[in-house]
């Protein structure tokens, strides 16, 4: 084994699992003092080609309390055809070849369809309206022929779509002001009618349950050309709006009625709920705004002085159909698209606990939109759907180890178990989650604790170990099984602190504490958390650094810490912690997916990637720094949520001279291309598409750039003033150089 | 403005004060012989028959009485005066009987007013031929009922002056007519009574009878005065009458009564046994003298005949009852009318002038006043003081027909713009200019007819006077010459100050089982494909600005989207019903045209797409409600028509529980069969009213489904209610088509408001009708259409002026079919009178009955339905009594004096005491009467008075090459005769009865059958066959269907089959199977409760 890099990489690689502690403290104390707590990022489903499918049962543990399935961590005896567990040590009889870490089952089971229930706004403008319906059209070609496809139309009422019928087209409308539970909505769409023979008849339920529900949600290969036509006879909202007003649209019934036809015909069935919308709920329950155009959607400053008058009781109706869908395995997935904003703030909470998407963009009419849409429905190479649902991830340690918490799409099974701990961080108090729907991509950060006694010590050699179980229904209909194992070993923190500090993923550490971060940004003040996060930076720097006593300068990290810092000095300034210049729907968009996306995509949130091209040389990454900006070079950055490039003051002038049309300067017709090109390589994986940024020196969005890099020159420091590197920064924010400057005085203060 | 101004003979305002002179003229200035004038007056006054009680002794008494005549006969020159509109009171007792007389001023003098009065009310004049005898005065002398004849005025034309006089016919004569069958010689009354039979013979054969009773009418007079009454052709036939007169002597009539009730009664047993007995235990009492003689008479049935020995032939049959023929017909009332009133233009020009009756066919010109086709007063002639009021207990009352249709000789009224100042009108009282307000100061000012204000002539108004104080240009503006006129509203009449956008019409059909089943939405939807092209548009439009929507519904409501741009109709499917709500705006209602092809698909599309539906269950509310909220969000009044097939159980508001309990009938508890389930529906009512939402509602029930309840809505909305029971294509198709047709295309006023103004002196105090109320004055009609009407009841709350009159102005403010904002104003100038002749003289009583059904109607819902019709008892006796003891000349107690104008009050009001409503049959269901209540509501006059009494046509006898209508009978079953067939109508039933011994041709040639017993009973059509009966039969089908608001299914009914019940059930003079009354019975009882009030 080479270095920790190789192991870290190739154990996610191989399991999609990473470990803020590839060693682990072996006592609860030590644990504590380590300020990172023991965490990894789990990306359950996370895409191996190379996984056999196994078709058998998993083997379990016949601990009832323990159920933990056969792993290659197992002692196996052969011949005695025994295996022990290595989570309760129960010994079990019977044996199977346990030779992969991460085995997947597939069961032939009932094959439920796919279900994909469209929730479209019609209060858009007739050329967004266009633009949505064409993709929605186009998405039919896409779906699985035999998933199912439901469609609800909303504005100022909400129309659930009959899918069956022929001749006239037929629908179901529901005031988009009056909140109906569950039972009141199936009773009026008709599919409580069997209500009173099911009980008599229950052998013959199964045959008609399909049929009941097959008015509203029918396969898609035997109404396609019926829903196209639909789709395209789609009107705007017919209802007038007066000027100064802004249309009703009833979201918050629309969802509810989605929510209740599912939760009638499908429970527990792979379904996705997706929300088209154009602007915020302005009627009826989930309301985020009134109908007035003079009085604004609420801002962060709003929410600040409690102005939001609509928003605790949106937020709390949200809150309840997305517990309502994560209950019946179902996701919501919310597509917003508008200038102004759209109630994402209230209405998160739907992507966020059933592990829906969530997307926002200007327009429909964009192709940000069109492509982000497409991408739903991308197939993985074997030509199955990215996506998976009704999932539930179940997690065994071994007894040294108790699970505190989970931050990610996912909602708690409320499961309590003996490997439970009491503390919790993130969604605690359960060893098992619900992840409604989820890709390759999802990652859960999940937290532990070490409760093993500082007195009992572990046995050299011993090893911790931890199991993830992922039950799931795969986008080819079958129930699935994905067991994870991992194990590492333990380390005494007093005598083996280097092998510990050694064994750091200060990149997964990262990510887990912004998760932390951001989670914790949910429920406080921005700037409690900011404080906290700073807190446990001074104490890791405390605890790991090298420094004398009251001397900054001699402060120093080792190289498995050493970019950490920066790691939290941009996640400071990231739009997860920061709310200013954002609104609150975009704080909740940016969380949303901060919250999701793997280890490299979270850091590129954190961290925005910056590349240089120039004629000096080959594309380099450079510094997100001010200095990087230079009037000769184009600059590409990456910030995950936007794809920016940024031309210099000289290259600008070129372009605008028409240099790249002179055969003469064909090669700086290549230099302009070649950050485009590597633009659309990202673009074309990112999943959303990236906001595209094409801008140069001056120009107006160049600002996207300048927000992010570390403003190392401003109007402040003049010592950079006049000096040829570097573009100054018009800001009061601290530098790295200024946070660093602080960390370490802090670090190596003996008062803190 | 000239020439207009010559035109009008006399311009009919000015009467007031050329008064005499003037009036004269004008009012018979119309017609051309001179002759004629006389003949409109009789037409009221007509034949007054008098009943009279005779005692036994009566024969003896008689001749006195017809002393009497000669007294009331000169009197009668006064009575003309009196009819003078012009209030003059002296006249008034008058005896108006002498009105014709008017022409001759000497007539006017009547010196004395004093006995005369009663009697000759008989307004003799009238056609001078038949001279009618003022009142009729029936003695019902202890038992027997002579007809007291009405001293025909004689001094009237034809000389029966005299007999006029007769009046007094104490009974005896003339009058007697009616009863006069009876009255036959003393002892004949009795025979008569027996053996009609043989007593009618006579009475038919006029002539001879007449002649041969003459001489003992002692008074030869009578005779004409009979027989002015009479046409020959009735039965009733003045020469009956006089016979009467005779018998009057013999009080034995009053013997039949007191036989039927004792043994003899052959016929029903005493229906009502409260009825029976007190009116016999009264006439004994009353008779206390007589009574000797009854009981004599009474217990020997035989005995009678004796009497009978006088003049006619005495009959062998025991005598059964008072003889039909001797009691005021109404066939004969309505011929003679026809005869004399139907020829001429009816003339508005005079105030106070009493319409022909409403079976009369005649043409209106408006010459100030309103038509009659309007506005039909219960009088024209108003007490000055509401004590005289009291004391008449005539209910003063208006029946309004604000959008009446006109036949297409008159002119619709004139639509006059003013421009954007609106309609001038009276800064006070708000009154609409109107030919009533006086110009004064040069034509500067005018003051209010209504409430003398005096306000300014708009300078853009203002227009100089004549010599007589009319403005120059009054002939040029309708406002100034005519009692009916449109102005055009301005946006100030408007709701939200917005002219309104044109009115829609949203079809809700049922479709669940019961409808689908039936074949209902089928040949409904089909309908409807051709019938959108008929929908009501305003004068020369080309197309109808009405825009249309549908819903169709069971326990959940579907809405169409029919949008033109649409391949194909989209269903909206709401199942909140608890909390309705419309789906879609655009493309709910459209123009039929430019949606055509969508619209056909989804009428196509309908039938099938429920053909297959479980569902029983229906909502209705939420229907009602949806259509107000969908024209709500059109912001447009408009019509919903609603299909419905049951009762409405599904939950939802408005739900309806099966509640129809029989039990309850004749309980106290009775009323609330009538009144409606839940307040919900009111509550809706009113929010529809609000909206200009009218509600047609078609209902097909196959059982119970709380038409009180579900009516409600269509009632306070200005709608119509249809109802076909037990529905089945085959069978009524025709009807439903046809009145659907009818329906969707007659012309409505949408959210419209009417006020009714009045002079100073009395005030409108009470509303029946289909509309409204929020407030006592404004009646609210979310629609309104040409078949509906108003009633309006006045009280005196001041004196009135004999001058000045009193004038109404009806004002409503509507919408038109076209969307335009209008307001139809019409004014109608009465008599008013200090002298309570007057008002007896200027009565209507088909307008009276019109009024007191509907008050009875109304009633039912508060009181128990035994109250009610005792309270109806009451007032017509107390009416009667008031007249017998001011107005009659002075007769014996046992004498039944009834006023002219009002002789078929007591025939009348009998049919509205036994009508389903106040009497149901074992047959009739609480659905029925609660819906014959609703429809009675906002009946117009002409409607109430075939409804009551219904017309009954022989078919067979007049030749078959006559084209006319045959003359038709009375509505008893001794006037049928086996060997004949009749049609029998009242407005909404239709029946076709074969006597059991018809000739087997004629059979052949209707029903082409070989005999009676292969026709089948039952029969809905006639075959269509190459013949002249029988195309005479079926044209004389449509012609009456045509004549009536509702198509009326036909009925075949064979005689003794078991169906005649339900024929026999409209035979209204005979005794009901539900304890209705005979005529003749009812006569006695209402004689008693008189003489009750009397002593």
């Amino acid at each position: 084994m080479a270095t920790y890099l190789e192991f870290i990489q190739q154990n996610e690689e191989r399991d999609g699992v990473r470990f803020s502690w590839n060693v682990w403290p072996s006592s609860r104390l030590e644990a504590t003092r380590m300020v990172v707590p023991l965490a990894c990022l789990l990306t359950p489903l996370k895409e191996r080609p190379d996984l056999p499918p196994v078709q058998y049962e998993p083997v379990l543990c016949s601990r009832p309390t323990c159920k933990a399935i056969l792993n290659p961590l197992c002692q196996v005896d052969y011949r005695a055809k025994l295996w022990a567990c290595n989570f309760c040590f129960q010994r079990n009889q019977q044996l199977l070849l346990p030779n992969l870490s991460t085995p997947e089952t597939f069961f032939r089971g009932a094959r439920s369809p796919l279900i994909f229930l469209y929730v479209v706004d019609t209060c858009l403008e007739e050329d967004d309206l266009q633009a949505l319906k064409e993709s929605l059209q186009m998405s039919l070609s896409l779906l699985p022929p035999d998933a199912l496809v439901g469609l609800i139309t909303f504005g100022r009422m909400v129309q659930v779509h009959e899918l069956s019928c022929e001749g006239i087209s037929k629908s179901y409308v529901f005031r988009g002001t009056k909140d109906l539970t569950a039972k009141q909505i199936q009773d009026m769409l008709g599919l409580t009618k069997p209500a009173m023979p099911m009980q008599q008849a229950r052998p013959a339920q199964p045959q008609e349950h399909p049929f009941v529900s097959s008015r509203f949600l029918q396969p898609i290969h035997k109404i396609d050309m019926n829903l196209t036509d639909l789709l395209g006879e789609l009107q705007r909202d017919p209802w007038p709006v007066t000027q100064g007003k802004r249309p009703l649209r009833s979201t918050g019934v629309a969802l509810s009625i989605a929510v209740g036809l599912l939760e009638g015909t499908f429970p527990n069935t792979g379904a996705r709920i997706m929300l088209f919308t154009g602007g915020p709920p302005t009627q009826g329950p989930g309301m985020v705004v009134g109908d007035e155009l003079k009085v604004p959607i609420r801002s962060w400053h709003d929410i600040e002085k409690d102005n939001a008058r609509f928003m605790k009781k949106a937020t709390k109706h949200y809150e309840m159909l997305a517990n309502r869908t994560a209950t019946n395995g179902h996701c919501i997935d919310i597509y917003a698209c508008a200038l102004d904003q759209t109630g994402l703030l209230e209405m998160k909470c739907c992507p966020n606990l059933t592990g829906g998407h969530m997307v926002m963009g200007d327009s429909f009419n964009t192709s940000l939109f069109k492509q982000t849409f497409q991408r739903i429905f991308s197939k993985d190479f074997n030509g199955d759907f990215r996506m998976a649902f009704g999932a539930t991830l179940d997690v065994k340690t071994s007894r040294e180890l108790k699970i505190a918490g989970a931050i990610g799409p996912c909602v708690s099974l409320n499961v309590k178990g003996p490997c439970v701990s009491e503390n919790e961080l993130g969604v605690g108090g359960t060893s098992q989650w619900k992840i409604c729907g989820l890709d390759p991509t999802s990652t859960l950060g999940i937290y532990f604790e070490v409760v093993n006694q500082h007195n009992s010590p572990i046995p050299q050699g011993g090893r911790g170990a931890i199991q993830f179980v992922t039950q799931y229904q795969h986008s080819s209909t079958q129930k699935r099984i994905r067991v994870t194992t991992i194990a590492r070993n333990w380390a005494d923190a007093q005598s083996q602190l280097k092998h510990i500090e050694a064994a750091f993923d200060q990149e997964a550490a990262a990510v887990l504490m912004a998760r932390l971060g951001v989670f914790r940004a949910e429920s406080e003040e921005g700037p409690d958390v900011l404080r906290w996060l700073d807190r446990q930076l001074i104490r890791l720097c405390q605890k790991f650094g090298q420094y004398n006593k009251e001397d900054p300068t001699s402060f120093r990290l080792s190289d498995s810490f050493s970019l950490y810092p920066q790691f939290m000095f941009h996640l400071r300034r990231s739009p997860f912690l920061q709310v200013f210049n954002n609104s609150p729907d975009e704080s909740s968009y940016y969380r949303h997916h901060f919250a999701r996306q793997d280890l490299t995509q979270s850091l590129i949130m954190i961290q925005p990637i910056l590349y240089s091209y120039s004629f000096h040389g080959p594309p380099e990454p450079v510094l997100l720094d001010s200095s990087s900006i230079l009037a000769d070079r184009i600059l590409l950055m990456d910030t995950f949520f936007q794809i920016v490039i940024y031309l210099g003051e000289t290259i600008a002038q070129w372009r605008k001279a028409g240099y790249q049309d002179m055969p003469e300067y064909e090669n700086f017709k290549h230099l302009l291309q070649a950050p485009l090109d590597d633009a659309q390589e990202i673009l074309q994986a990112r999943f959303p598409m990236p906001r595209y940024v094409n801008t140069e020196h001056g120009g107006s969005q160049a600002r996207f750039l300048l927000s992010k890099v570390n403003p190392s020159q401003t109007h402040n420091n003049l010592y950079a003033w006049g000096q040829e590197t570097g573009a100054p920064i018009l800001t009061d924010d601290v530098s790295l150089q200024v946070f660093m400057d602080h960390l370490k005085k802090l670090a190596v203060s003996s008062a803190s | 403005m000239n020439v207009n101004q010559s035109a009008p003979p006399v311009p009919p305002f000015g009467q007031s004060q050329p008064i005499y002179p003037g009036y004269h003229q004008s009012s018979y200035g119309g017609q051309p012989g001179s002759a004629v004038p006389p003949t409109p007056y009789g037409a009221y006054n007509g034949p007054v028959p008098g009943y009279q009680q005779t005692h036994p002794q009566g024969v003896s008494r008689a001749p006195p009485s017809s002393g009497a005549p000669p007294v009331s006969t000169a009197q009668a020159p006064c009575g003309q005066a009196a009819y003078g509109q012009f209030g003059q009171g002296d006249i008034q007792n008058g005896p108006s009987s002498t009105v014709q007389m008017q022409r001759l001023p000497g007539s006017q003098q009547f010196g004395s007013p004093l006995a005369p009065v009663v009697s000759q009310p008989a307004v003799l004049q009238p056609y001078g031929p038949p001279p009618t005898s003022a009142q009729v005065t029936a003695q019902l002398a202890g038992m027997q009922l002579s007809g007291a004849v009405a001293p025909a005025p004689p001094p009237s034309g034809l000389g029966y002056g005299p007999p006029t006089s007769l009046a007094s016919a104490s009974g005896s004569f003339p009058n007697s007519g009616p009863y006069g069958s009876y009255p036959q010689g003393q002892a004949s009354p009795l025979s008569q009574a027996q053996g009609h039979p043989g007593v009618q013979p006579p009475l038919r054969s006029a002539p001879p009878l007449a002649s041969s009773f003459t001489p003992p009418a002692s008074g030869g007079p009578r005779m004409p005065s009979m027989t002015g009454p009479l046409p020959p052709g009735q039965g009733f036939g003045g020469p009956p009458v006089s016979q009467p007169n005779h018998v009057s002597s013999p009080p034995v009539q009053a013997l039949p009564p007191g036989t039927q009730m004792t043994g003899p009664p052959v016929p029903p047993p005493p229906m009502h046994s409260p009825q029976q007995p007190g009116y016999q235990l009264q006439q004994n009492g009353s008779f206390g003298p007589a009574g000797g003689p009854q009981p004599s008479y009474g217990g020997p049935y035989p005995g009678a005949p004796n009497f009978g020995s006088q003049p006619g032939p005495p009959q062998p049959l025991p005598p059964k009852r008072l003889d039909p023929d001797a009691i005021p017909s109404p066939i004969q009332v309505i011929e003679d009318d026809r005869n004399n009133r139907g020829s001429e233009p009816f003339v508005t020009g005079v105030r106070g002038q009493v319409p022909p009756l409403v079976t009369t066919n005649f043409l209106v010109k408006d010459q100030g006043n309103a038509s009659p086709r309007y506005i039909r007063c219960t009088s024209y002639n108003i007490p000055c003081t509401s004590d005289m009021a009291k004391q008449a207990q005539v209910p003063l009352a208006a029946v309004i027909k604000p959008l009446a249709r006109l036949p297409p000789e008159e002119a619709s009224p004139y639509v006059v713009d003013h421009g954007e100042s609106g309609p001038l009108r009276c800064n006070r009282c708000k009154a609409y200019m109107c030919p009533f307000m006086q110009f004064v100061e040069g034509g500067r000012r005018f003051q209010c007819c209504f409430c003398s204000c005096v306000n300014d002539v708009p300078p853009q108004y203002f227009q100089h006077l004549d010599h007589t104080g009319k403005r120059v240009d009054a002939y040029d503006r309708p406002e100034l010459s005519l009692g009916s006129y449109e102005f055009l509203a301005t946006v100030d009449y408007c709701k939200n100050n917005k002219f309104p956008s044109p009115p829609a019409f949203i079809f809700m059909i049922d479709v669940s089982y019961n409808a689908i089943r039936t074949g209902l939405v089928r040949l409904l939807c089909e309908e409807l494909k051709s019938l959108l092209d008929y929908l009501p548009r305003e004068g020369g439009a080309e197309e109808s600005a009405i825009r249309v929507g549908f819903v169709t519904y069971n326990k959940v409501l579907h809405f169409y989207n029919v949008k033109s741009s649409l391949a194909q109709p989209q269903m909206m499917v709401v199942s909140d019903v608890a909390d309705m709500f419309v789906p879609l705006l655009d493309g709910f209602l459209v123009n039929v045209n430019e949606s055509r092809a969508v619209i056909t698909s989804l009428l196509d599309q309908i039938p099938e797409m429920f053909a297959d539906t479980r569902e029983t269950e229906t909502v209705f509310a939420p229907v009602i409600q949806a259509g107000m909220e969908a024209l709500k969000a059109a912001e447009c009044a408009g019509k919903l028509f609603l299909f419905h097939t049951s009762l409405p159980v599904a939950e939802a508001p408005g739900r309806l529980k099966n509640r129809d309990d029989r039990k309850l009938i004749n309980t106290d508890k009775e009323k609330t069969l009538f009144q409606p389930q839940t307040g919900a529906y009111q509550t809706l009512a009113k929010d529809c009213v609000a909206q200009g939402c009218c509600v047609d509602l078609f209902l097909f029930p196959n059982q119970y489904v709380d038409v009180a309840t579900l009516s409600v809505v269509p009632q306070l909305t200005g709608g119509s209610v249809y109802k076909y029971a037990c529905f089945q294509v085959e069978n009524d198709q025709e009807r439903f088509l046809s009145d659907l047709r009818r329906d969707i295309q007659k012309v409505v006023g949408f959210d419209a408001v009417m006020r009714v103004r009045t002079s100073t002196g009395i005030r409108a105090v009470d509303f029946f009708g289909a509309f409204y109320m929020s407030n006592t004055t404004d009646v609210e009609l979310a629609g309104l259409d040409g078949d509906k009407t108003v009633t309006v009841e006045f009280k005196h709350d001041d004196r009135l002026n004999e001058e000045s009159g009193a004038v109404l102005q009806c004002a409503l403010l509507y919408t038109s079919c076209a969307g335009q904002r209008r307001l139809r104003i019409h004014n109608l100038a009465l008599n008013c009178c200090t002298q309570l002749a007057d008002l007896y003289r200027n009565c209507e009583t088909d307008t009276l009955i019109n009024y007191m059904a509907k008050f009875a109607y109304r009633g039912v819902l508060n009181s128990p339905v035994k109250t009610v019709r005792d309270t109806l008892i009451t007032q017509c006796a107390q009416i009667l009594a008031c007249y017998r003891k001011n107005c009659a000349s002075p007769s014996s107690a046992g004498q039944l004096i009834l006023p002219e104008c009002m002789k078929l009050l007591p025939v009348y009001l009998n049919c509205v005491l036994k009508s389903d409503v106040l009497q149901p049959g074992a047959e009739v269901t609480t659905d029925d009467r609660a819906y014959v209540r609703q429809l009675v509501t906002s009946m117009d006059v002409a409607e109430t008075n075939v409804f009551f009494y219904p017309r009954l046509l022989p078919l067979t006898k007049s030749p078959i090459e006559s084209t006319s209508e045959p003359p038709a009978v009375r509505a008893s079953e001794e006037r049928l005769s086996n060997g004949d067939i009749y049609l029998l109508e009242n407005g909404l039933n239709l029946f076709l009865w074969v006597g059991a011994s018809v000739q087997q041709g004629v059979v052949q040639s209707l029903f082409n059958v070989s005999s009676f017993t292969q026709i089948t009973s039952g029969l809905g059509v006639l075959p269509v066959l190459d013949n002249p009966l029988s195309k005479k039969v079926r044209g004389l089908i449509a012609s009456l269907r045509a004549q009536r608001m509702r198509y009326m299914k036909l009925i075949v009914v064979k005689q003794e089959d078991k169906l005649e019940m339900l024929f026999k059930h409209f035979l209204v003079e005979d005794k009901s199977l539900s304890g209705g009354a005979s005529y003749v019975d009812f006569l006695c009882h209402m004689h008693k409760e008189i003489r009750q009030l009397l002593s």
